[in-house]
């Protein structure tokens, strides 16, 4: 189901070209900014669970998803260098799998991992809150990239269309509208954080359960679906 | 022996035709598939590599369906006509890789890379290619696997003559291997000097198909025409009106040239420079004024 190749060409794709530089540059800005709230407000479990929830959590973490998971095969599609995998006698859902597991591999060194700092400095992981949201981040990480993993193999507009729906459907309508909540993966991986941290400060509008199964779901059947896609993928000539 | 068969194949995008009904067998030896820009040929190509599903009519390598079928690539090379191919690698990554994902080593790779004679720039990144480079790394990514089906989609495009003769050769070698290779072109000449077996489409339909030579004959028997500038028109007009190759020359006066026409090409197109230097004439200017590939074609699916 994993091939070494495919994921090597995957991991250079991803982190060789500017890409690197739009994914290391999210990280870093949430490290200075705990590190002046720190510095300036002190350490406080409140804000550090704002800050967490609401910078790494809720723009960076789907914001890293959508580079890494749409990246791993739009380019490729969009240029047409794809013929180069498709024409060998390797399974499509094999070439999908393998892309998966370095879009996730990616999307959690570059938002659990800084989610994981940050709330070390911005509190020492008082209350588990540094914890509970990075496992929030890997959590989350999985889902998201095979989420837009699949957008990048359906759409050429796959970058705006992730976009979209990590910005305005989780973060918008998630905020105004409580029934798109559920329907969030920002929210499932805040319920798998809230059994980390135990407490009142980390909280989730999806019961655990809930949100267990619709990950898994969400993720299986995306990543089943685009290995399809993939199967009967055209490349339209240039005439 | 791998036999291609293209059988009853439509295919369609919306409501435009590309291509229309088409059937045909390709065999051992090299085959050019030859029409004019726009006449379906990619999309042909797309077909048999599998890369695109008929609308109607089925595509099968030696009696096994080429969609959706991830194994028949053991038996084939494919030679994409666009650009893009990983630039971030050297070429040497690039066929390496290509190899791996059939299963084989470097070994595999860098006996490629010889075949095309591209170890001298096997180190560096594709990025920093010429054309006619890339042509030849992709070649060795199609032949990793030693396939008995190659694919090339106007592998000749923005290649340099040496280039484009060393290409040919390898093909021809390819062919006389026993192997079944087929390329398109939009180009006359790289077809006539290639193929030993000629598909003609032209705009969706299958138009013409068999032995070079008899396609040659119909392409060198129509009449060209010329317009030649030249120090002595009239001069030139009566010594090449003797010799049996020009049908007809008319002196335009006004232009201040001839317009020439010959029946047989190959023929005219060795005397022209001969009666000039003989009568101690210049040639100014000699320019083929039907050479426009829609004649040729109209001209061949006429005939």
């Amino acid at each position: 189901m994993y091939d070494p190749t495919v994921a090597r060409l995957t991991y250079r794709a991803l982190l060789g070209r500017r890409r690197a530089l739009i994914l290391g540059a999210l990280p870093l800005l949430l490290i200075v900014i705990s590190v002046l709230v720190r510095v300036l407000a002190g350490a406080d479990d409140q804000t550090a669970s704002d800050l967490l929830g609401g910078l790494a959590l809720a723009t960076m973490v789907p914001i890293i998803g959508v580079i890494a998971g749409t990246g791993a095969i739009g380019p490729e599609i969009d240029d047409g260098s794809v013929v180069y995998l498709l024409s060998k006698p390797v399974k499509r859902p094999t070439i999908i799998f393998t892309k998966l597991i370095v879009a996730i591999a990616v999307t959690m060194v570059f938002s659990a991992l800084p989610t994981f700092i940050a709330g070390f400095i911005l509190n020492g992981n008082g209350q588990q809150i540094a914890v509970a949201y990075t496992v929030a981040a890997l959590v989350a990480s999985i889902a998201y990239a095979a989420i837009f993993l699949l957008l990048g193999t359906v759409s050429r507009h796959a970058v705006v269309f992730g976009l979209v729906y990590a910005l305005v459907w989780e973060a918008l309508f998630g905020s105004l509208v409580a029934g798109a909540r559920t329907l969030s993966v920002q929210q499932w991986s805040l319920a798998v954080a809230q059994k980390v941290a135990g407490g009142d400060m980390v909280t989730s509008d999806v019961g655990l359960t809930t949100a267990t199964v619709l990950l898994a779901v969400v993720t299986v059947v995306a990543t089943w679906y685009a290995g399809q896609k993939l199967r009967s993928l055209t490349l339209a000539g240039e005439e | 022996m791998t036999t291609l068969s293209i059988d009853h194949v439509s295919r369609w995008f919306g409501n435009v035709v590309a291509v229309n009904d088409i059937t045909m067998t390709i065999g051992p030896g090299v085959t050019g598939l030859l029409g004019p820009n726009g006449a379906g040929k990619s999309t042909l190509i797309n077909m048999m590599g599998g890369f695109l599903a008929p609308s109607t009519g089925t595509v099968t390598l030696d009696g096994q369906q080429v969609w959706r079928n991830e194994s028949i690539y053991r038996h084939i090379g494919i030679v994409p006509e666009r650009e893009a191919m990983y630039d971030f690698l050297t070429g040497r990554e690039f066929v390496v890789a290509n190899a791996e994902l059939h299963g084989l080593g470097a070994k595999a790779a860098q006996k490629a890379l010889a075949t095309v004679e591209m170890e001298y720039a096997q180190d560096r990144k594709i990025s920093t290619y010429s054309k006619g480079m890339r042509q030849r790394v992709k070649m060795a990514s199609a032949l990793v696997h030693d396939p008995s089906l190659l694919l090339l989609d106007e592998p000749f495009n923005g290649m340099d003559p040496r280039q484009r003769m060393q290409l040919m050769d390898l093909l021809r070698r390819m062919g006389d291997e026993g192997r079944t290779v087929l390329f398109s072109s939009h180009i006359l000449e790289e077809v006539e000097q290639l193929a030993w077996h000629i598909e003609v489409v032209v705009a969706g339909r299958h138009a013409a198909s068999g032995d070079f030579r008899k396609i040659r004959r119909l392409m060198t028997d129509r009449p060209h025409r010329y317009l030649v500038r030249s120090s002595d028109d009239r001069a030139l007009a009566a010594a090449l009106i003797a010799d049996p190759s020009t049908s007809g020359i008319e002196v335009d006066l006004a232009e201040g040239a001839l317009h020439i026409q010959a029946v047989d090409f190959g023929r005219f197109t060795a005397l022209l420079p001969r009666v000039a230097r003989d009568h101690g004439i210049r040639l100014l200017t000699v320019s083929p004024s039907d050479e426009s590939l829609e004649s040729v074609f109209s001209y061949l699916v006429a005939a």
